[in-house]
């Protein structure tokens, strides 16, 4: 921690996230991961990041910094660093760079995937990190397919017949590890230990990475601004965000909570889920618990 | 030593790839680009270019993927049509504001629906408002030469504005001609070297590229964007002397062809220039004073050069190869019709060709015929007729 905090910040102070947000706590740590090799080139997807750390005539990007647009910072990066090989190879470019690209659930699970399934199909060498916050955050809280089953969102709301989303989330680890790249891993900023080590793998893989990170968000979860790394560690504890990796095909979970949390420890704390707590809800809550459950069951037969 | 070569227009433009030897093509293939694509995956596969060929999953992918390789600092090319074209809509406007110099041959071919893989302007017509140069190509001599310049007039520090080059699916891209094919060491020596003003890649400058601007400032950059695509006015002609002085073929935003004199004067663009050329010939032998403009540069459109061409005409017909659905004519003739404004010339647009529709020299004498008529009664009613249309 302590050797952490004394590498540069390449996130500067004064950016417009919210309070309590987490995204910039994984940004901080995954520019630092990348910077341990040199040069960072960092793409971000149209979002909350992207609008908030780069209104003109600021910014908040200490390396470089490219945003093109949403669905779309998976080829862009691929992009970038083709435009690198070629420069290298021209003897054009000195030093060495890394590339990362950063998306929110909604341009990475949903608009971006076929961009990014792409990207990593290419075999660039970059990483991708998701910053997961369940749903369009930046636009208002509107429903993703990352969105947790029942939650409510403003285009998925509770009302007199419907309460909340009737969908369970798309597995996107699952879903890049069927890829077959070189490294796949789920993290949470509750866990930062853990977040770096895996950040650190990422970028010292040939080719590409992928990482898929919970941050929790005060605004569209409905918590205290003060409690979002308490929130992530929760999920984590209840098993709904298992920390695991996937190296070579090989599935490794890395966190292993002592005793299981109940789902409803992490959902009573938030603003989204309310409702489940109503006697009348109380199927719903079960429900999302038992696939909390059933999911958790195959991802420690498939880990080694 | 120029080589004079037989040629598809696909093949002349891959062969403009290779001498230019971009740092970074990504592209994905369509009809009637492909064979353009495939000739170039040839001279990677054979090293003839050292380019790093990106295959990627999509149009939108391509144009996302050179807009990061541009704004690295390398000189980046994609190539697409139609509905290739369509995918990458948002991009190109992306690419166009971010002052990026990307080259991107298009094949001209219609839209969907119905779909259809053969000629029309509705694909590089419905990008004209997207901050691109657009060059129209009459052959694939022109499509190739074209090609070369267009690396030239979009890295021009006064320009910095991306450059479509379109050839006609099938007719240029799959018609066999005699192309003169240069040295590559003169290409690379007309190309030179690109010095980016900017890059991702400077160590010592990290530069914020796609920014966000409020009511603050976006409208002080898109205004400054003008001056990129206006400069172009001076460049593309500058370019074109250049390029004819070294390789004897001259450029300019438009060609004439037979206008000393003329009554009735066509405007039109990419083959059926070269078509209407001989209809002009074949007429004006028989004392017919009709003459030919034809549009290189689409954007930025040549008003001043076509007001003086046509200004002394009597009667103008436009030749549309799409249309613009709900306005008075199609996308050509309504530009005509601006280049014109305060001037009493009846203009009446004729649209053909759509979705690849056959266009006869017969056709186009009819045309030139209907003009003459136009000069004498000065009556530009219907002021847009469809030609082979059956109604």
């Amino acid at each position: 921690m302590k050797e952490l905090s004394r590498m540069p910040e390449l996130l500067s102070p004064g950016h417009r996230m919210c309070p309590g947000c987490g995204a910039p706590i994984l940004v901080r740590l995954a520019l630092r991961a990348a910077s341990e090799h040199g040069g960072v080139v960092a793409g971000v997807a149209t979002g909350c990041l992207e609008v908030s750390t780069s209104i003109f005539p600021y910014t908040a990007w200490r390396c470089s910094f490219i945003h093109n647009a949403f669905e779309n910072v998976a080829a862009t990066i691929s992009g970038v660093e083709t435009a690198y090989k070629a420069l290298k190879a021209r003897g054009k470019v000195e030093g060495n760079f890394k590339f990362v690209a950063f998306g929110g659930d909604g341009g990475t699970y949903d608009i971006g995937l076929q961009a990014l399934s792409g990207a990593l199909e290419r075999g660039h060498d970059m990483v991708y990190i998701c910053y997961d916050n369940e749903a369009y955050m930046n636009t208002g809280i509107q429903r993703s397919s990352s969105t947790p089953f029942a939650a409510h969102t403003t285009t998925c709301p509770v009302g007199k017949v419907r309460k909340g989303k009737t969908e369970f989330p798309k597995d996107l680890t699952g879903i890049v590890a069927a890829h077959r790249i070189p490294y796949v891993a789920q993290a949470s900023i509750s866990h930062w230990n853990d977040l770096y080590r895996k950040l650190q793998k990422a970028f010292s893989v040939e080719g590409p990475a992928f990482l898929n990170v919970l941050t929790p968000c005060t605004r569209g979860w409905r918590f205290p601004s003060d409690e979002t790394v308490e929130m992530a560690r929760l999920a984590v504890e209840t098993c709904f965000w298992p920390l695991y990796e996937v190296e070579d095909g090989r599935w490794k979970v890395t966190f292993k909570p002592r005793q299981k949390k109940p789902l409803e420890e992490w959902v009573k704390r938030q603003g989204r889920f309310r409702h489940l707590l109503q006697p009348e809800n109380r199927h719903l809550l079960e429900q999302a618990q038992a696939e909390v459950d059933k999911r958790w069951e195959e991802l420690l037969a498939r880990s080694e | 030593m120029a080589e004079r070569m037989a040629l598809t227009g696909n093949e002349a433009v891959a062969y403009a790839m290779m001498q230019i030897n971009p740092d970074v093509v990504a592209a994905y293939p369509i009809t009637p680009q492909t064979a353009l694509m495939q000739k170039f995956a040839d001279f990677v596969a054979d090293g003839e270019v050292d380019t790093q060929f990106v295959l990627v999953e999509s149009e939108h992918s391509a144009m996302s993927a050179v807009v990061g390789a541009a704004a690295a600092g390398a000189r980046a090319m994609t190539a697409t049509a139609a509905n290739g074209l369509a995918l990458m809509w948002e991009i190109l406007y992306i690419a166009a504001s971010t002052r990026l110099p990307i080259v991107m041959p298009v094949v001209n071919r219609a839209l969907s629906a119905p779909i259809n893989i053969l000629c029309d302007h509705s694909d590089t017509m419905g990008a004209r408002d997207s901050g691109w140069i657009q060059l129209f190509s009459e052959n694939a001599q022109e499509a190739y030469d074209n090609t070369i310049q267009a690396v030239r007039i979009a890295e021009h520090r006064d320009v910095l504005t991306p450059v479509m080059v379109t050839l006609d699916g099938f007719i240029i891209s799959h018609g066999l001609e005699v192309v003169e094919v240069l040295d590559k060491e003169a290409v690379q020596d007309f190309v030179g070297e690109y010095e980016p003003a900017y890059t991702l890649l400077d160590p010592e400058h990290p530069i914020t590229f796609g920014p966000i601007d409020f009511s603050d400032y976006y409208m002080e950059h898109k205004r400054s964007q003008v001056d990129g695509i206006e400069a172009a006015r001076r460049v593309i002609p500058e370019v074109g002397r250049e390029f004819g002085k070294r390789f004897g073929r001259s450029y300019g935003m438009i060609e004439e062809h037979g206008t000393d004199g003329a009554e009735a004067l066509l405007v039109a663009l990419g083959s059926t220039a070269g078509s209407a050329k001989a209809v002009v010939d074949d007429m004006r032998e028989r004392g017919l004073p009709v003459g030919l403009v034809k549009i290189r540069a689409f954007r930025p459109f040549p008003y001043e050069e076509l007001r003086e061409a046509l200004g002394k005409a009597k009667a103008v017909a436009v030749m549309d190869r799409s249309i613009s659905f709900g306005a008075q004519a199609g996308p050509l003739a309504l530009e005509v019709r601006s280049a014109l404004y305060g001037l009493s010339l009846p203009v009446r647009d004729y649209i053909y060709g759509l979705g690849g529709r056959n266009i006869t020299l017969e056709e186009i004498e009819d045309i030139l015929q209907e003009a003459l008529e136009m000069a004498k009664t000065k009556e530009a009613e219907p002021l847009v007729k469809y030609v082979s249309v059956r109604e």
